[in-house]
C-alpha cells in the first residue's frame, strides 16, 4: 500500500514538468512568430497568381529586395485567376496574370511586363514536325488518337491538358475554338514545369505550355521540342517580332489603389533594369 | 495531512495543462467541422446534398448550360487509390513486421529496422517527384498515359509501407512471451505459432496499422496529384487516370468563388467523413476481436 502512494507520489512532479512544458512550448511558440516577423521586415509584398509570371517575378523580387533590404517580396503560384481574385481582395498586394485583364476584370488595372506565347509541345524523339490548327482540334477532342495518323508510331496520343483558372488554358481554348468539355484529356496538369516534366517523360505525349518556359527547359538539355504554329516557328524571337500567331501578354495586376511599394515594385520590373532576367527566362522584354 | 494535499494541489496544477491541451485538441476538430460546415454551407442549400453525388460531372464553372458538381468520380478516385494502396501495403508490410521480429538474423534485423524508419520520413513531394519523372514514364511505356490509378497505388502504397510495417512489428512484439514459449512447448511449429496464435493476438494492433495509414492514404494530396493524371472520370481500368477528392480541392482552391469553393469545401466534408466512417469500422472491428478472444 505504501509503496503504490509512494510511486503515485513521484509521478507526479514529472507531470507537473511536462506539462508546463507543453504549455510554455504552446506561447513561446507563438510568441516567437510574432517576435520575429516584427524584427525583419518592415514592407512585405505578396505577390501571387500566375505560374508563368511566378519564376520571373520571384527574380526580380530578389533583385529588388537587395536594392532595398526593408522589403520582402513573397511569390506564390495558383493561376492567373487566382492573382486578379487575390488582388482584388486584398489578399495580395499585387497579381500575376499572363493574359489580359477579362471584361468583368476592368475594376483592377494591368502593367505590362513582358511578352510571352503558348507553344505546342511534344517529346524530342516524336518524328511528327508539324501539326496543322485542325489537327490539334481533332486530336484534343478525340476525334484522332493515334500517331501513325501523322507517320508517327503506331501509339496511342497522349493528350496533356491544363487544369482550370489558368490562363493557358483559357487562352488555349480560345484560340482554338474550342469548350472545355469538349476536350478529352489524358492527363491534367497543374503549373508550366509540371507539363514539361509530363511531356519529357512520356515520348507520346502532346501538351501546350508557356513558350518561355518550354524554351527554357529545351535550352537545359530536356528532351522535347516546340512545334510551329500555323507555319510560324515558337521561339521567343518569333513571339518578339509578333510573328507567332499565339502570343500573350505577362501582366501584373493591382487595385485602383495599389499600395506605394506595390507601384516601386511594379515600375521597377518595368524598367530596363531587369531585361536580362526577362531574356534569362526566354520571355520578351517589353522595351 | 498538510503535505498530502500540497502533494495533492501540485497533481492538481499538473493536470490543468494536459487537460487544456486535451481539450484543445478535441475542441480543434470541431472548429474545424464547423468550419468546412459554415463554408460549404451555400453548396449544401443550393446545390444540394444530393446533386454532389447524382451530377454526372464535375464543371462547377461551366457558363453555358449551368455548373454540375457530381463529386461521384473523384470520391471513387480516392477510394480506389487509397483502397488499393493499403491492400497493397497491409500485406507486405505485416510480411515486413514478421521478418523483423523472428526471420532476420540478428546482424540484419536491427540495421534493417533503421532502414525502414528512414523509408517512413521521406516526404510525400518526394515520393510524388520521383513517381512523375520515373514511375509515371515507365508505365506509360506499356499503357499511355502512363499517369494513373496504378501510379497513384504505387505511389501510396509506397509511403505508408514502412508505417505499416513498424506497426505490425510493434503489434506483434506486443503478443506475451508466454503464449509464444506455450505453444513451443506444446510442438507448433512456427509456421503454425504466428498462423494461430500471433496473429489473432496481434489483430486489433494491426486493424489500427490499417486504419490509420489508410487514413493517411486519403488525405494524402500532393504525391498523388502529381502521378495519378487527374482527369475527373471513372477509370475503366488501373491504367486510366484519375482525380482524387484532395487533387481536386489543391488544384482549384486557389481561384474558386462562390458555389464553386462552397462545393470544394463540401468535399472536405466528404473527406472527412470518410475518415469518420473509417475510424468507425476500425473501432468495430477492435472490439469484435477483443470480445472473441475474451
Amino acid at each position: 500500500m505504501f509503496n503504490f502512494f509512494s510511486t503515485q507520489n513521484s509521478l507526479r512532479p514529472g507531470m507537473l514538468v511536462l506539462g508546463l512544458m507543453l504549455f510554455a512550448g504552446m506561447i513561446l511558440l507563438t510568441g516567437c512568430s510574432e517576435a520575429s516577423s516584427q524584427q525583419t521586415t518592415q514592407v512585405k509584398l505578396v505577390l501571387t497568381g500566375s505560374s508563368t509570371v511566378a519564376p520571373l517575378v520571384a527574380e526580380i523580387g530578389k533583385r529588388f529586395e537587395s536594392l532595398h533590404p526593408e522589403v520582402r517580396v513573397n511569390v506564390q503560384t495558383g493561376g492567373s485567376s487566382r492573382g486578379v481574385r487575390d488582388a482584388r481582395e486584398g489578399l495580395a498586394d499585387i497579381g500575376m496574370a499572363s493574359r489580359d485583364l477579362k471584361p468583368s476584370e476592368q475594376d483592377m488595372q494591368s502593367f505590362l511586363i513582358a511578352h510571352d506565347g503558348i507553344g505546342i509541345i511534344l517529346h524530342k524523339s516524336n518524328s511528327v514536325a508539324a501539326l496543322t490548327r485542325q489537327q490539334i482540334i481533332q486530336i484534343y477532342t478525340g476525334k484522332i488518337t493515334n500517331w501513325k495518323t501523322f507517320n508517327g508510331k503506331d501509339r496511342s496520343i497522349v493528350i496533356v491538358h491544363k487544369a482550370e483558372g489558368h490562363s493557358t488554358l483559357e487562352l488555349f481554348l480560345k484560340y482554338f475554338k474550342l469548350k472545355n468539355t469538349q476536350v478529352k484529356p489524358s492527363v491534367i496538369i497543374g503549373d508550366n514545369e509540371q507539363g514539361i516534366k509530363f511531356v519529357a517523360g512520356n515520348p507520346d505525349a502532346l501538351g501546350y505550355v508557356s513558350i518561355g518556359a518550354a524554351e527554357y527547359a529545351e535550352k537545359h538539355g530536356t528532351p522535347l521540342k516546340l512545334l510551329p504554329l500555323e507555319g510560324v516557328p515558337a521561339t521567343t524571337a518569333a513571339v518578339q517580332q509578333k510573328r507567332y500567331p499565339f502570343g500573350r501578354p505577362l501582366n501584373l495586376i493591382t487595385t485602383n489603389q495599389p499600395s506605394e511599394w506595390a507601384v516601386r515594385f511594379i515600375a521597377f520590373t518595368q524598367s530596363t533594369e531587369v531585361d536580362d532576367l526577362v531574356k534569362d527566362f526566354h520571355y520578351v522584354p517589353i522595351h | 495531512m498538510k503535505q498530502r494535499q500540497a502533494s495533492r494541489w501540485k497533481s492538481q496544477l499538473g493536470k490543468l495543462p494536459l487537460q487544456i491541451s486535451a481539450l484543445l485538441s478535441g475542441l480543434i476538430v470541431i472548429l474545424i467541422l464547423g468550419f468546412l460546415i459554415q463554408q460549404a454551407w451555400p453548396a449544401l442549400s443550393e446545390v444540394g446534398v444530393l446533386r454532389l453525388f447524382s451530377d454526372g460531372t464535375w464543371n462547377p464553372t461551366e457558363q453555358v448550360g449551368g455548373a454540375s458538381f457530381g463529386m461521384t468520380a473523384m470520391l471513387l478516385g480516392t477510394v480506389f487509390v487509397a483502397g488499393g494502396a493499403i491492400l497493397l501495403a497491409a500485406p507486405v508490410g505485416l510480411a515486413i513486421g514478421l521478418f523483423m521480429r523472428f526471420y532476420a538474423p540478428r546482424w540484419l534485423a536491427s540495421p534493417y529496422r533503421h532502414v525502414i524508419q528512414l523509408l517512413a520520413g521521406i516526404p510525400s513531394v518526394v515520393f510524388g517527384l520521383w513517381g512523375a519523372v520515373v514511375l509515371v514514364p515507365l508505365i506509360g511505356r506499356y499503357q499511355p498515359p502512363g499517369a494513373s490509378l496504378l501510379a497513384g497505388i504505387l505511389i501510396l502504397g509506397m509511403m505508408i509501407l514502412p508505417t505499416v510495417a513498424l506497426l505490425a512489428e510493434t503489434a506483434i512484439a506486443s503478443v506475451p512471451a508466454e503464449y509464444i514459449r506455450a505453444s513451443v512447448a506444446l510442438g507448433m511449429t512456427r509456421t503454425h505459432i504466428i498462423g494461430k496464435v500471433l496473429l489473432p493476438n496481434a489483430m486489433p494492433g494491426l486493424m489500427t496499422a490499417v486504419v490509420l495509414q489508410t487514413g493517411r492514404a486519403i488525405g494524402e494530396t500532393m504525391a498523388v496529384l502529381m502521378v495519378c493524371g487527374n482527369v475527373v472520370q471513372f477509370p475503366g481500368s488501373v491504367f486510366d487516370p484519375v482525380r482524387t477528392l484532395t487533387a481536386n480541392i489543391a488544384l482549384q482552391m486557389g481561384f474558386a468563388l462562390d458555389l464553386h469553393r462552397a462545393a470544394l469545401f463540401g468535399s472536405g466534408l466528404i473527406l472527412m467523413s470518410l475518415v469518420v466512417v473509417l475510424v468507425w469500422i476500425g473501432h468495430h472491428i477492435q472490439a469484435a476481436q477483443e470480445g472473441s478472444h475474451g
